[in-house]
């Protein structure tokens, strides 16, 4: 057996433990040519560790790892055609930027001359020209940022490996170096595994999302697809936000159609789009707040009537606070339409738009 | 472009692991490879070498004289005899006294306990007034005792003689006590302010808001918040006072030599015959104390030290 | 109003004074303004202005006099300095503890670094191994002395065992060989004090950006490149620290001597710690210990000064 044709980075059944600690288990992921792969997950789901993994920073325990093709399983991260940046950046803090970029290309013994052509090209692409001869310690943490894909740049490597790169910057830089990292890749059309907790990082540059909780990848999927059809309860509670609200409660059988039940409320299942053949029992019906929309007519094949508890002005949108089948519901409301507290109000929306999920393992129904 | 590939591989370990060419799983790597040859190799070598020096004080401890002299010194004992060990403990002679170390050692007890517990009292509390309550001039006069840890000994050794002589403590156990807790003040002041400021300014301004003052914070707040770096300036401290020399030979009398001090005599003593054994047996004994705590408290010490080394 | 509200800056005062005392206007005294801490304080103060500045000053004064068995303030200008510099036993010491610095300096720096950087390669153990290397640094410089005095003693130690295995010629008997008595001393300081060395540098190392290592293993820099041109320049700090400790140490050495070879043979171990004590406590000459001390005063203000200022002065 040999890796797909076409993929850029293969892992095939990649196992890691720390002795009797597994934290990775049996992984499958093919990643291709030039595709933006985001792996996505809170700490500790072992997202990181999968990237020390592909780039040959930590020893695997099963399993192999392909890259352009080839058995890097055994390889030394030099050898593997990768190029990684890290969250701490990881600059020598002694060297300056030209000789941050440049200091691996010397110790492998490539000529002068295209040395420097290769700063020369990655210090236009990234901006960092004026910023060469200065040290790192002079350099703002977007610059460092900058200098630190610079340095995965010059490698002229297929495979780009990021470690949360922009979780040290504050929220306004990161939002520009989240643009400029979505650019590059447009320029470079080179393979990119990106690590991060942040959803929204992950909603804009992937383009697939590998979800990932305890060593395992949850899902894999593009990003509208994980946001409207999440496999299972953790994903759905993941992404978002506000958070996915959901309701405990069970799924019969009436009257020949399905429908979801909590105390005395019954939302009919017409629309719902079952991933197998549904079967009564407990379950969570969740729903996203944007998709339930307040006092906007009868015509929603479901509605309901609820009282407001408690109104969080967002800036542009709304929470509205609700109690449904005392249960906590929150709705995303525009501003404009905000209603009062303990206003009467009635809430509608589409089923379709709704997330099943058995209340026992957690898959979607 | 991206979808086409999106399927999961789905293919079993057993599946891979058949094709044996290929690369699979952990990189293989011997137990014997030349790096952890050189590694451990050059390790071993340099602890044997740290053990050394105790294993032969030891091994000499235990053997007869008449076998020293015939024998090496890294040769294990072919008779172990424990009477070398008595005769440093209880009647080894140093000048006219010929009742052993255990002088010595009680003097150096009765050294180190109070100055450990002054010391430290002292620290602490400057320590905390430093940290919560300061008052100007306060950091004046800690940079001038942080500074003053660098000047050597020798250059206050003689005024705090003068010092003691005028309050007629020159010569006694208490005024030795004082000078390790003088001597003691900079570093410790400074591991207990660095402690102290490290705690949560908002801890002590809620004691503040509850009506708590100085001594009330310190006790009830500070103090059950500090046992750790009250066991390291305990360490750091045992072990200095434990182990000074200069100080007990200049501030005591003969017959209130601490152990150091009385252990030097014994051994660098120019009349009688050397008993090697004897040496060896009070060596260790004098050793016992420092070492003891040192494996007790392990990782502490090494916390100690560093505050210790780092910061004086 | 409540004097607890008039912070100034990170100043704090106490609420030493009563309720109906507060409720009066008047200002209280600044002096009794956070009364305890300054009592508590008085054992600090009393050291830093009594021990450490009077003493310092003085014994420098007094250095300065021709004081023989009690101190008189009896002044001779330099002649103490001209005396002691004339002094063989003086340039003898001075000597030994250039030697002695430079040794020490240089091999527990080397090694401490060297060690550290091995335990620092995860490797089992670790913990055994930093106990056996750090427990001499435990022990006192008498207890230390005195073992490798027995060790190196020609007649019965590692000189006396090499001759028995048949190297008859074989000698090794640096603490009776006063051209090299001092190196001997040496070889015990180490031992001592490496231990010490190696733990501040694997904190040092362990302080490292674990990313560091993995980006330079990405560039594929081999480990004693990343070591010397990158783990090193980055240590700087925990260097020049370590460069201090071993600094002041080196000055303040003594009891190392006085166990092993009391200064002998003959005069070839002298150290000036050692002089110092002698003249002040032996000899009887006063003025003499003085002007000693004063010069290792200024040997340690040589070290400390532009390390001070480096380390705190850049800092405002």
């Amino acid at each position: 057996m040999t890796a797909a044709n076409g993929t850029s980075v293969s892992i095939q059944d990649l196992s890691l433990n720390f002795g009797v600690i597994s934290v990775l288990q049996t992984l499958n992921l093919d990643v291709a040519e030039g595709e933006f792969i985001v792996l996505l997950g809170p700490s500790g789901c072992g997202k990181s560790t999968l990237l020390n993994c592909i780039a040959g920073l930590l020893d695997i325990s099963e399993g192999r790892i392909f890259i352009k093709g080839k058995n890097v399983t055994w390889e030394e991260p030099k050898d593997r055609g990768i190029g990684m940046v890290f969250q701490s950046y990881a600059l020598y803090p002694q060297m300056t930027v030209e000789k941050n970029l440049s200091f691996g290309l010397r110790v492998a013994g490539i000529p002068k001359d295209e040395i420097g052509k290769r700063i020369a090209r990655a210090a236009e692409i990234l901006q960092i020209e004026p910023l060469l001869q200065r040290k790192p310690a002079a350099l703002s943490g977007g610059q460092r940022q900058r200098v630190a894909i610079g340095r995965a740049l010059v490698r002229d490597v297929d495979v780009f490996l990021f470690d949360e790169p922009l979780s040290n910057l504050d929220a306004k830089l990161r939002a520009e170096l989240r643009v400029e990292i979505k650019l590059l890749h447009r320029k470079l059309q080179n393979t990119m595994i990106y690590v991060t907790h942040d959803q929204i990082e992950a909603m804009t540059l992937a383009d697939r999302i590998a979800v990932m909780k305890g060593g395992v990848i949850q899902q894999l999927d593009a990003p509208q697809t994980i946001y409207n059809r999440p496999v299972n309860r953790f994903v759905a509670g993941f992404l978002g936000s506000p958070a996915m609200n959901f309701i405990d409660g069970h799924l019969e059988n009436a009257d020949g159609g399905w429908r979801f039940v909590a105390d005395a409320l019954k939302i009919p299942l017409g629309t719902y789009d079952f991933a197998g053949p549904p079967v009564a029992g407990p379950v969570s019906f969740g729903i996203r707040p944007e998709h339930v929309s307040l006092n906007s007519g009868t015509g929603w094949p479901f509605s309901t009537d609820a009282k407001v508890e408690v109104v969080e002005p967002m800036g542009s949108d709304t929470l509205v606070w609700l109690k449904l089948a005392q249960q906590n519901f929150s709705v995303r409301v525009t501003s404009e339409r905000t209603p009062k507290n303990d206003e009467a109000v009635t809430l509608g929306f589409d089923p379709m738009r709704a997330s099943l999920f058995d209340t026992a393992t957690g898959t979607r129904i | 472009m991206s979808m086409a590939n999106t399927t999961v591989q789905t293919s079993t370990a057993a599946g891979a692991r058949q094709d044996v060419t290929e690369p699979y799983g952990p990189k293989p790597r011997r137990m014997f490879s030349r790096r952890n040859i050189f590694l451990y190799g050059t390790l071993i070598v340099v602890a044997l070498y740290y053990l050394l020096p105790l294993y032969v004080m030891v091994v000499t401890s235990l053997k007869g004289m008449p076998e020293i002299r015939l024998g090496n010194i890294f040769s294990p004992p072919l008779e172990i005899t424990f009477e070398p060990w008595v005769k440093a403990w209880a009647t080894a002679c140093t000048g006219l006294n010929c009742d052993g170390l255990s002088r010595g050692f009680w003097n150096s007890v009765r050294i180190t306990v109070p100055s450990v517990l002054l010391s430290i009292a002292i620290a602490s509390v400057n320590g905390y007034a430093l940290a919560n309550w300061r008052f100007k001039g306060a950091d004046t006069f800690f940079v001038i005792l942080i500074v003053g840890a660098f000047i050597p000994y020798q250059v206050m050794i003689y005024p705090i003689v003068i010092i003691l002589r005028e309050i007629g403590l020159y010569g006694s156990l208490s005024g030795l006590v004082i000078v390790h807790s003088i001597f003691g003040m900079p570093i410790l002041t400074l591991l207990f302010r660095n402690y102290f400021s490290s705690m949560p300014e908002e801890l002590f301004r809620a004691a503040r808001v509850d009506g708590a003052g100085f001594w009330g914070i310190f006790l009830r707040i500070m103090l059950p918040m500090s046992l750790p770096i009250f066991v390291v300036a305990i360490i750091l401290q045992v072990t200095g006072i434990w182990n000074d020399f200069l100080f007990g030979v200049v501030y005591t009398r003969p017959d209130t030599y601490p152990m150091t001090v009385q252990l030097n005599n014994i051994v660098n003593s120019v009349q009688g015959v050397k008993e090697y054994n004897v040496n060896m047996a009070a060596t260790i004994l004098t050793g016992l104390v420092p070492l003891i705590v040192y494996f007790i408290s392990g990782k502490l010490f090494v916390r100690g030290i560093a505050a210790g080394a780092v910061k004086g | 109003m409540f004097p607890a509200l008039r912070m100034q800056g990170r100043e704090r005062t106490a609420l030493t004074q009563p309720a109906d005392e507060m409720s009066k206007s008047e200002r209280p005294n600044p002096l009794f303004r956070n009364l305890n801490a300054k009592v508590a304080s008085i054992p600090m103060i009393l050291t830093a202005m009594v021990v450490f500045v009077g003493g310092t000053v003085w014994t420098v004064l007094y250095s300065f006099t021709n004081s023989k068995l009690l101190p008189r303030l009896n002044f001779v200008g330099l002649d103490q300095y001209y005396r002691l510099w004339a002094t063989p036993r003086w340039l003898i010491s001075i000597e030994n503890l250039l030697i002695y610095g430079v040794i020490s300096l240089v091999f527990s720096l080397v090694i401490g670094f060297l060690l550290a950087a091995l335990l620092d390669q995860k490797i089992r153990f670790e913990d055994t191994f930093r106990t056996i290397f750090l427990y001499p640094f435990a022990l006192s410089f008498i207890v230390t002395g005195l073992v490798w005095q027995w060790l190196l003693n020609p007649d019965f130690g590692i000189q006396h065992v090499v001759r028995d295995l048949g190297w008859t010629s074989f000698s090794f008997d640096p603490l009776y060989n006063s051209s090299i008595v001092i190196y001997g001393i040496s070889i015990a300081a180490l031992w001592q004090g490496t231990g010490l060395i190696m733990c501040l540098m694997l904190a040092g190392l362990r302080g490292i950006d674990e990313d560091i290592w993995k980006a330079a293993r990405v560039d594929g820099i081999p480990m004693w490149k990343t070591y010397l041109f990158i783990v090193i320049p980055m240590m700087r700090p925990v260097f020049i620290t370590t460069l201090v400790i071993i600094a002041s140490g080196i000055v303040k050495v003594y009891d190392l001597v006085v166990a092993q070879t009391s200064g002998g043979p003959g005069i070839a171990s002298e150290v000036p710690a050692k002089y110092v004590y002698d003249y002040m406590f032996f000899a009887q000459n006063l003025g003499q210990g003085f002007a000693a001390s004063t010069m290792m005063l200024l040997s340690v203000a040589i070290v400390i000064v532009p390390w001070a200022y480096l380390e705190f002065g850049r800092r405002k």
